[in-house]
């Protein structure tokens, strides 16, 4: 430890909700000037103990020390009073406000727009985050409204900033920009802590690294002197290390020479608002093959991958897509799960639209406990809740579910955002076994490295346009911003 | 096991409470708490007589109209017109009872019925169908609807339906042929409550285990998601929801006018519609719970007319109780949230091939459908 105070200190942590325990004596050293990366598995507490030192969340025991003199924060605001602003992953703006609107919002009893404006102008040119104050925060793609959450933030004299998964959110481009941007804040004598699970990203930008593990700091060292390997093993336990860290392109079945099972040929959908998010498209997705998507949010990878999953009739053109089509979307608490029904009940969700008399309970729960045991979804039973499940459960059963009785075709969207590592792995090998068992696999993720190691084929959805690109990052990566303007 | 006892014990629970309430309330106004409280129960539970001809011939409209709110509530509706869907019922039954002969009999009186669940459900899909067109919340549409309901029954009742003297705003009675047979003889207690039992065990049996049921419940407790993973065409689903509801409260209306009053009148229903939300509500919207909130709320309307009779305490007293017991329901449930449980409104039947399985908890509830306390 060096001599100067850290600018932040949580010793001995601890929180529970309920019978959960989140933190069990978690420790966090920020130094001040440093980009400081805390990682671990979901549910490890990274965001937990980020709340507590935000104040949005209370410590059931456990000191906090800011530049060396123990302090209380009962609320947010009482974070700002000692600098230290969070960007937490769902944004707190006000999307019918513009950006002046919303970084006035909650601070001094005077409002003045105008004095706003020239605030956020002045910052923005301060530190390098490029805004317009007088924009509607609806009007602003992802990347810029976390800028404005940022800029909210240093509105109001953070010195010390936690973003939450920051680019969880934002193309690779943009989270390259962003990660360039906490070093030039770091340097500039600002502190960053960087709630991250990419490791790569992690060891390029952070200067030191801790790791939680179930509620507990095991690990704190120099990035410097840690490889991706050392933080895997400290996220997961040595015995456990997943086979897909550090990604590389695994020995991919060749192509199989089959009929193309999903064709769209000349689709264009056009939005409630009559405007057009997707021109022209035409992809064929051949059993045995999966296509990888790539786009920036926003380009119409959205509504393509609702009509290749049959949910989303084309405005013109033809979409053939197989009945029993499965599909998993990105959001699947609104989308996927009914979450206060049970896991059989979820799972006789598929289907549904089509049964009629007297649903057979008994049937479709033995099912759905078989379909535990195949996919190792860990509930009591095929009665418990599905809320009570963790996200890599749900997203077990999910996919289990739209997979079952192997359908020819596979539409699946994000499908391992949120979730640890361990469960990743789970559903990448579900999918690269669907397409062994001859389904027609799609998949969008907003990490290109996914795709790229997953995919057989990429197309980049951009401005609407669809085309197929070479599996190389930077072909993609550049076609991804093409066209998008 | 342990959902029967709850379904019980709820009941109960919120009887107990709702007393304690109006004991409290009177003493603090200053009335005999002791000398109240027996005549409120004698006038619900005091012989058979009063059972049958005061509590349970109260209960029955009260229990429609329960499951008219409940099925809406399962479904994601909120629908507050039963109320008005109860009238419209009573007023084609009376209606069509009048127009026919008496030798229609008792296939007039089916006639009748049969009659009183169209309008209501065609009441209430005006609401539906407002909804699902122009966007207009059904708790707007539902509440006006009821007015103007009662306005058309008020209206008819001085035309066209005017008992024949054209002296009272009331229909001409019923024809004896045409009414609901009585149960026990020398009491009110007509046949329409068991009509009434029965639809809410055949509605928990559709709710819980057909595939329309199952439909209706996943719309209501995410539409998003039985669109998108059930392919489920939700707006179908929720009309239909709308209809039925409306229909259970039409027959409630029906079935008062061919069991109680015999003759259509403008105040045919004291409320009967609003005060089956809180039926519905203490009832968890479980079909077959309703019977007994249906009972709890039945007894205390009775009741309330035998203490304001023997005990000089307006009957609006009681009136007061029942909203403070909605008010208790609905603070629990948000006490319940708070706790990470699902509140009362959460939780309903569900399939369970084992009935030994583990009772620590709630079992599953579909039902997210309305939420009525802000999070």
């Amino acid at each position: 430890m060096s001599s100067v105070a850290p600018r932040l200190a949580l010793d001995a942590i601890k929180r529970h909700y309920g019978p959960v325990i989140a933190l069990d004596g978690a420790a966090l050293h920020v130094a001040p000037g440093e980009v400081h990366a805390l990682l671990g598995e979901n549910g490890a507490g990274k965001s937990t103990l980020m709340k507590i030192a935000y104040g949005l969340e209370q410590p059931d025991s456990g000191t906090l020390r800011v530049d060396g003199t123990t302090v209380t924060i009962r609320s947010p605001r009482a974070a700002m009073a000692f600098g230290i602003g969070m960007v937490q992953q769902h944004f707190a703006l006000v999307d019918a406000m513009t950006v002046a609107e919303n970084v006035a919002l909650g601070g001094s009893a005077h409002l003045d727009l105008r004095a706003t404006a020239q605030r956020i102008r002045a910052i923005s040119a301060d530190s390098g985050l490029p805004i317009d104050p007088g924009a509607m925060v609806r009007d602003l793609p992802v990347g810029a409204q976390q800028r404005v959450e940022i800029i909210k933030a240093l509105a109001r004299d953070a010195r010390t900033l936690i973003l939450d998964e920051p680019t969880a959110v934002l193309a690779p481009q943009e989270a390259a920009e962003l990660l360039a941007w906490t070093r030039r804040f770091a340097e500039g004598g600002g502190t960053v802590v960087l709630i991250a699970h990419k490791l790569r990203e992690v060891l390029r930008v952070a200067d030191r690294v801790t790791v939680l593990r179930r509620g507990r700091t095991v690990f704190t060292a120099r990035a410097a002197e840690v490889t991706e390997v050392t933080l895997a093993d400290a996220m997961l336990g040595e015995a456990e290390r997943s086979p897909v860290i550090g990604v590389v392109s695994d020995n991919r079945p060749a192509m199989s020479d089959a009929n193309a099972v999903l064709v769209l040929s000349d689709v264009t959908v056009r939005d409630d608002g009559g405007v057009v998010r997707l021109r022209g498209a035409t992809v064929s997705v051949r059993a045995g093959e999966i296509i990888g998507v790539a786009a920036i949010e926003g380009s119409g990878q959205r509504e393509l991958l609702r009509v290749m999953a049959g949910r989303l009739q084309p405005t013109t053109g033809r979409a053939t897509v197989p009945t029993e089509v499965g599909f998993v979307p990105e959001d699947r608490h609104r989308d996927a799960l009914v979450l206060d029904a049970t896991l059989t009940e979820n799972v006789a969700l598929r289907g549904a639209a089509t049964r009629r008399g007297i649903l057979p309970w008994a049937s479709l729960e033995r099912d759905t406990t078989a379909l535990m045991a195949s996919r190792d979804v860990r509930a009591r039973d095929a009665t418990a809740v599905i809320r009570t499940l963790s996200g890599g459960n749900q997203q077990k059963l999910v996919l289990g579910r739209e997979l079952a009785g192997s359908p020819s075709a596979l539409v699946v969207e994000n499908p391992t955002r949120g979730l640890d590592i361990r469960a990743t792995g789970d559903v990448h090998a579900a999918l690269r076994g669907a397409r062994a068992g001859g389904t027609a696999v799609v998949i969008y993720s907003s990490d290109l490295d996914e795709i790229l190691a997953l995919a057989n084929r990429v197309i980049v959805v951009a401005g609407g346009t669809v085309h197929e690109v070479g599996m190389d990052r930077d072909q993609v990566g550049r076609a991804m911003l093409a066209a998008g303007s | 096991m342990s959902r029967v006892i709850r379904a019980i014990a709820e009941p109960v629970s919120a009887g107990v409470l709702s007393l304690g309430m109006l004991a409290a309330l009177l003493a603090v106004s200053g009335y005999p708490v002791g000398e109240a409280l027996a005549a409120l129960w004698r006038g619900a539970f005091g012989s058979w007589s009063v059972l049958a001809s005061g509590t349970l011939v109260r209960a029955t409209p009260l229990l429609f109209a329960g499951l008219a709110v409940s099925v809406a509530f399962r479904a994601g509706i909120l629908n507050i017109g039963a109320e008005g869907q109860l009238l419209m019922g009573a007023t084609a039954a009376a209606a069509v009872a009048v127009t026919l002969p008496a030798s229609a009999g008792v296939v007039g009186l089916l006639l009748a019925l049969v009659a009183g669940v169209l309008a209501g459900g065609a009441w209430a899909s005006v609401a539906g169908v407002l909804r699902q067109r122009f966007g207009v919340l059904e708790v707007i549409s539902t509440i006006m609807l009821n007015v103007v309901a009662l306005h058309v029954t008020g209206l008819l009742v001085r035309g066209p339906l005017q008992e024949p003297t054209r002296t009272f705003p009331q229909s001409a009675l019923l024809d004896a042929a045409l009414r609901l047979p009585r149960l026990l003889p020398g009491t009110r207690l007509h046949a329409g409550v068991a009509v009434a039992v029965v639809c809410a065990l055949g509605l928990a049996w559709f709710l819980r285990t057909t595939a329309p049921g199952f439909r209706l419940r996943m719309t209501g407790a995410n539409p998003r998601a039985a669109a998108s993973a059930g392919r489920i065409d939700v707006a179908r689903v929720s009309l239909l929801a709308f209809v039925a509801s409306g229909a259970l409260a039409g027959l409630g209306g029906a079935v008062e006018v061919t069991g109680v009053t015999f003759a259509l009148y403008e105040n045919l229903s004291p409320g009967y519609g609003y005060t089956a939300i809180a039926v519905a509500l203490l009832a968890r919207l479980n079909p077959v719970s309703a019977i007994g909130s249906a009972l709890v709320f039945g007894a205390l309307e009775a009741g309330a007319s035998a203490m304001q009779r023997d005990a000089q305490v307006p009957a609006g007293m009681v009136g007061v109780v029942e909203a403070g017991v909605i008010l208790v329901l609905v603070a629990s449930e948000w006490v319940g949230r708070r706790a990470g449980r699902g509140g009362p409104l959460n939780r309903g039947g569900t399939p369970r091939s084992d009935p030994a399985g583990p009772s620590d908890t709630e079992p599953p509830s579909p039902t997210s459908a309305p939420q009525l306390s802000a999070t």
